[in-house]
């Protein structure tokens, strides 16, 4: 069935199965492949996008239920100058190895900074918790989101 | 210009794509008339294939085809072992797919290509298996009764014993003054890797010639493998490294994968990509860990150690894999780990079980002999009265007796010996950092709910495993230069750690080095790959060859041109000129190429120790870390930033095995833990408080680079320091935990066992 | 891991959403915020001829609070009654306990109707529900009913609804206000990691009487045995008894006699019976405190 959504900003009209994932259709469909499917069951967060602003695992919804909504990627949360604040922060305190994870923490700690940018370490866990990372064992990370607030502070919840 | 890149804290050149999304992963691949391969896994853990029929998932609309056994001409091709590739294994390596016998949950029964991975799972369904059972193996003691054998002409379930050897342990014993005797286990987990595995082969009938992107790890050997099983020349194949999410030593394996794609695309002249997904990869990638030890350690009364032996059995699943036999020849080759003891008597037997066969996860068999190691040390300090951080110094071998040898392994006949350092040095630095003297006098107190302890642990770590690695730089047409690489990347850095190791050898700026290429065949005549933390050290090593060869390959270019001795050329980041000031851009040699080589037998040994202070509450078994001091004295760090990231990196891969992750099965075969609701990894709230300390004092005398293998040192020992922190907290129960993970039932039962005994006397 | 087919409505009214379900007779499922279908889905657990997504009804989103107590719509998401400051006040037990739900993303995603559906025996919402003696609207195709919590919850991941019943909305009955001081409650957990299934929780209140006695003490567990429930002897031990250590410790005891728990590979049946003991005894020390 043909549903129609925003993504990154443009409008999408795509024809799904009803049993595509959100993930799959941006991977597959839209050629958005910074979503990353770590396990297809809802627990690593690899596959976390922004819908309608809230960060959501993109494996546990169906993507004819993001018709009509605005959805935001890694992509759409990039520039091609250069980095983001956010991005930078990750990049300067070594928040990624392998790199497969790191699109879900940086759409999950964007929508956790644009709400709360002054959360502080314990809430920075408490949210990340539902991502997983292999490689850097979350210190850098935590450290790297911390640095970030204050982007989003002195820019009213915008990086 | 002299460059200090190395020992810089650079940031990494990958994370710009990364960071943005454009990292490139196999699934991210999707040729045009792709086939999407899903496999068939028995669901049963032991039994005879009787059938497995077909015909009903070939009607299903989109489903293209359906590989079996039957497929292959002189029926399925075995996987040979990589390494300790010995002839007592032979008859237990794994066969690509089952034909005749299914030995584990999870063994391929067929191949489904289909127009989506939905589809190819919906033809699962259809497909009608029927598998007449057989008692399962369900760990090594049901293996060891021999009475249901998984390989029957072999009339045994075990397929090798390694003897770990040095001095005679046993004239020891027979008048040791004191001896302490245990059990112990190390429960089974794995090196989960974020990125499934993933294999995506193309095949171009008109050349000949196939493709196989997804190669991680070991490309070069893995193409040398499937050449022979397939039927090709070795350079009628390219084997194609991407972003790779992972290795931990249990990605880029051959596994049966590697072959069955590639067979297929060949099978229906079409691309086929098969990304495995998250409930096959903890039931098909490489197992690790599960060992059960009986020990006995000899020590003079001053805690002096005099000698250690005993058995260790490994539960090695199924089949022998590639570098399945690794960790059980490590746990008894390492169980002295950074300790000086002259005699060792240690037999390590291979049981072949009804699960999915091991391999190596990132320092295997020093994980599980650190642990065995460490908590003795604790447990022998209690019975001999010493302070068990003496009993430690006392023991650890001496910078003035470096290099020093530990235990031959037969039947290979392997001797090693540590390189250099001094571990008292690591040793005393982790309880400055920590703060011993003050934090010890919380050991074993009750504050609120929770009990207080401190655990401390040594370790070294084995690395740059030979015996070659190969670099090649190439000229480009703008005056940077192009590093190819031999060895490959599992994401750990290595773009950007060539790049500094590269720009300091040439002086040049590192903007200079335009791309480092690594993990393709096609690249460098022959590599070697990421494993055995060797990545740094070996490639690294053939960069700085690479560069001298280039350097003299520019002066030789430019002697000709200028008309000068090749000793008289300068070389700068933009001209060559010659003694009289004459000169031409440097640029104009673009296509000038070098390659170099670098060769090794030794090990380097890096080492470190570990310090924990812990919380336990005794009433629901909760471990909680306050804090976590990793020291490592890696001879030289590359990158400091990558460095770190390597150790917490590790150090929370083995506080997950430590105390969360387990892989577990019940006494059918059937797999439990087939979901990451199940196999529990560690997430951002389990171990916040971790720190470490590179140390740089004892430079490898055994490479060009001085550098040491460092991927390992956190995992190694943390199983050992927390167990020990856990046994301190809680000794007014007389608390010894013996068996990793730490789970809270593990713990509550040691405790109500305590306190029963306490009540009984 | 791919999802089977299904077809897929996605109806506007409540009534259109009713007739859909009735039309499959089982073999159709609702989807809510789907967090704990997909999963289930994903590994074909469950392979429904039809999903029918809730998410354009009309009125289940909302949370009502009022003297008649707190309502929750169907469509409520962990993160609405996270971000409701009236919760506080208005059922700081329900606060509690669902700030132990999941991860955060799927608090943005999974409601109050999806959970009380799946009726997971270790899910705090219908632990809490059960508590609190909660009603469970329902609307199907011969009308609107109501459910209490206590004949709702048959089994794991069974319920009493009807194959052609939608939960409309969870009715939690009054938190006292105006002497809030008089009720006590504790909720406690333990999970192997933040967001897990906890292998054991408690949620307890009790009010107190002028002499300072426990009264009206409803005391349930989650994650032993097949479904929440409530342990009446434990609560029958407190009531019209002052809450001291003495209490507290005895009830503890006899709340780890009371239980029948199970084993699975997270937890053993003993230790979950101690666990369940330990909660109480926290609970009620928190309740007290």
């Amino acid at each position: 069935m043909p549903i129609r959504f925003e993504v990154n900003g443009k409008q999408v009209t795509v024809e799904v199965e009803p049993r595509l994932t959100l993930a799959d259709c941006l991977r597959q469909q839209l050629r958005l492949t910074g979503t990353h499917i770590g396990c297809d069951h809802g627990v690593c967060g690899a596959c976390t996008v922004l819908v309608d602003g809230d960060a959501v695992r993109a494996c546990l919804m169906l993507a004819v239920q993001a018709e009509g909504s605005k959805v935001v990627t890694v992509e759409g949360l990039s520039n091609d100058d250069g980095l983001t604040p956010l991005q930078k922060s990750f990049r300067k305190h070594h928040a990624l190895q392998c790199g497969f994870c790191t699109p879900g923490f940086i759409t999950t700690a964007h929508a956790l900074l644009s709400e709360e940018p002054d959360c502080d370490a314990d809430r920075i866990r408490d949210v990340l918790s539902g991502n997983i990372c292999r490689c850097t064992g979350y210190i850098s990370i935590v450290e790297a989101v911390l640095d970030a607030r204050a982007a989003y502070k002195s820019n009213g919840g915008k990086p | 210009m002299k460059n200090t890149f190395i020992g810089s804290p650079v940031e990494r050149r990958e994370d710009l794509r990364f960071l943005r999304g454009r990292g490139q992963y196999v699934d991210d691949l999707a040729p045009e008339g792709l086939l999407y391969a899903v496999i068939l896994r028995s669901s049963v853990a032991h039994g005879r294939i009787v059938s497995v029929d077909t015909k009903a998932a070939l009607k299903i609309p989109g489903v293209h085809a359906v590989i079996t056994a039957n497929d292959m001409p002189g029926g399925p091709p075995i996987i040979p072992m990589r390494l300790q590739p010995l002839p007592e294994f032979k008859p237990f390596e794994q066969p690509v797919i089952a034909s005749t016998k299914v030995r584990y949950v999870g063994e391929p029964l067929a191949v489904v290509l289909a127009k989506s991975v939905a589809i190819g799972e919906d033809a699962l369904e259809a497909i009608e298996v029927e598998i007449e059972s057989l008692p399962a193996v369900a760990d090594w003691h049901v293996a060891a009764k021999n009475k249901n054998i998984l390989f029957e002409s072999q009339g045994t379930n075990r397929s090798l014993v390694f003897e770990a050897r040095k001095g005679d342990a046993d004239v020891i014993f027979a008048s040791a003054p004191y001896v302490r005797r245990e059990k112990m286990r190390t429960g089974r987990h794995y090196g989960l890797t974020l990125e499934p595995r993933g294999v995506m082969a193309e095949w171009d009938a008109a050349r000949g010639r196939l493709t196989v992107s997804g190669a991680a790890k070991v490309p070069f050997f893995n193409r040398r493998i499937l050449a022979k099983q397939i039927n090709l020349p070795e350079d009628s194949i390219d084997m194609v490294e991407n972003d790779v999410g992972g290795g931990y030593g249990a990605r880029g394996e051959f596994y049966p994968e590697d072959f069955l794609i590639p067979f297929a695309a060949r099978h229906v002249n079409r691309p086929v990509k098969w990304i495995e997904d998250r409930r096959e990869n903890l039931m098909a990638m490489n197992h690790a860990r599960e060992t059960e030890a009986e020990l006995e350690v000899a020590c003079a009364s001053d805690g002096t150690l005099l000698a250690i032996r005993g058995e260790i059995h490994t539960d090695m699943g199924a089949y022998m894999r590639t570098n399945g036999a690794v960790g059980a020849r490590n746990v008894a080759q390492f169980l002295s780990g950074p300790y000086r003891v002259p005699h060792i008597k240690i037999d390590s037997s291979l049981w072949m079980t009804n699960k999915t066969p091991v391999g190596t996860y990132r320092g295997p068999g020093r994980f599980e002999s650190s642990f065995y190691i460490e908590r003795m040390l604790d447990m022998i300090a209690g019975d001999l009265g010493i302070d068990r951080v003496e009993l430690r110094r006392r023991n650890l071998v001496t910078a003035a007796e470096q290099p020093y040898s530990i235990a031959t392994i037969q039947p290979t006949n392997a001797t090693d010996q540590y390189d250099s350092g001094d571990y008292r040095a690591t040793l005393d630095r982790v309880l400055k950092e920590i703060n011993w003297p003050e934090v010890s006098k919380l050991q074993g107190k009750l504050i609120g709910e929770k009990y207080h302890g401190l655990g401390v642990a040594c370790f070294v770590e084995g690395g740059a495993a030979g015996p070659k690695e190969t670099a090649r730089l190439e000229l480009n047409d703008d005056g940077t230069v192009s590093v190819f690489l031999g060895t490959s990347s599992v994401g750990q850095g290595v773009e950007t750690v060539f790049a500094q190791i590269a720009a300091d050898a040439l002086e040049w700026p590192m903007e200079r080095i335009r791309h480092v290429h690594h993990g393709s065949t096609s690249y460098v005549s022959d590599g070697y790959g990421a494993y055995h933390s060797r990545s740094t050290v070996m490639g690294g090593s053939a960069v700085l060859e690479a560069t001298n060869h280039f350097q003299a390959a520019i002066r030789e270019a430019g002697a000709k041109r200028l008309k000068c001795e090749a000793a008289a050329v300068k070389i700068d980041p933009d001209n060559v000129s010659g003694p009289d000031g004459q000169s031409f851009p440097l640029k104009e040699l673009a296509g000038l190429t070098a390659e170099g080589a670098f060769l090794n037998k030794k090990h380097t040994y890096s080492y470190g120790a570990h310090a924990v202070h812990v919380t336990v509450d005794p009433k629901i078994g909760r471990i909680e870390i306050i804090d976590y001091v990793l020291v490592q004295d890696v001879g030289r760090a590359v990158n400091p930033l990558t460095l770190r990231g390597q150790m917490i990196g590790s150090l929370v891969q083995g506080l997950g095995g430590a105390v969360l992750e387990h892989l577990q099965y019940d006494e059918d075969g059937q797999f439990l833990t087939a979901s990451l609701a199940d196999y529990l990894l560690p997430t951002a709230s389990d171990f916040p408080n971790l720190r470490c300390v590179i140390l740089e004092d004892y430079p490898s005398p055994i490479n060009p680079l001085s550098v040491k293998g460092a991927g390992e040192g956190g995992i190694v020992a943390a199983g050992g320091a927390i167990a020990n922190a856990v046994a301190n907290a809680l000794q007014s129960f007389g608390v010894e935990p013996r068996q990793l993970p730490l789970t809270p039932t593990y713990i509550w039962e040691l405790v109500q066992a305590g306190r029963q005994k306490q009540a009984a006397e | 891991m791919k999802l089977p087919q299904f077809e897929y409505a996605c109806p506007t009214t409540l009534h259109d959403a009713v007739a859909l379900l009735a039309a499959r007779a089982g073999d159709a499922k609702a989807l809510a915020g789907g967090q704990s279908l997909m999963p289930m889905m994903a590994f074909r657990i469950a392979q429904p001829a039809l999903l029918v997504d809730l998410r354009k009804l009309p009125g289940l989103r909302e949370i009502k609070v009022s003297g008649d107590g707190v309502r929750l719509g169907a469509m409520v998401r962990w993160r609405d009654i996270e971000d409701d400051a009236r919760l506080a006040s208005a059922h700081p037990l329900l606060k509690a306990a669902i700030a132990h739900v999941a991860h955060y993303q799927i608090r943005n995603r999974g409601t109050v109707g999806g959970s009380l559906a799946h009726a997971d025996p270790a899910a705090e919402l219908p632990g809490i529900a059960l508590t609190c003696e909660a009603e469970i609207a329902v609307m199907g195709k011969g009308g609107a009913r109501t459910i209490k919590a206590t004949d709702f919850f048959l089994g794991a991941l069974t319920t009493a609804l009807e194959a052609d019943e939608i939960i409309t909305e969870l009715r939690l009955p009054p938190w006292p206000q105006e002497r809030a001081k008089s009720r006590r409650w504790g909720f406690q957990e333990f999970a192997r990691r933040r967001g897990d299934f906890a292998m054991a929780g408690v949620a307890a209140f009790y009010d107190l009487d002028n002499s300072n006695k426990a009264m009206n003490t409803h005391i349930g567990v989650i994650g032993i045995g097949d479904r929440p429930h409530r342990l009446p002897a434990v609560e029958a031990m407190l009531n019209g008894r002052a809450i001291d250590d003495a209490s507290i410790e005895r009830v503890a005891a006899a709340t780890s006699a009371a239980v029948e728990p199970q084993d699975d590979i997270h937890a053993s049946a003993a230790y979950r019976r101690a666990l369940v003991g330990t909660l109480v005894e926290r609970a009620l020390t928190s309740a007290a405190a």
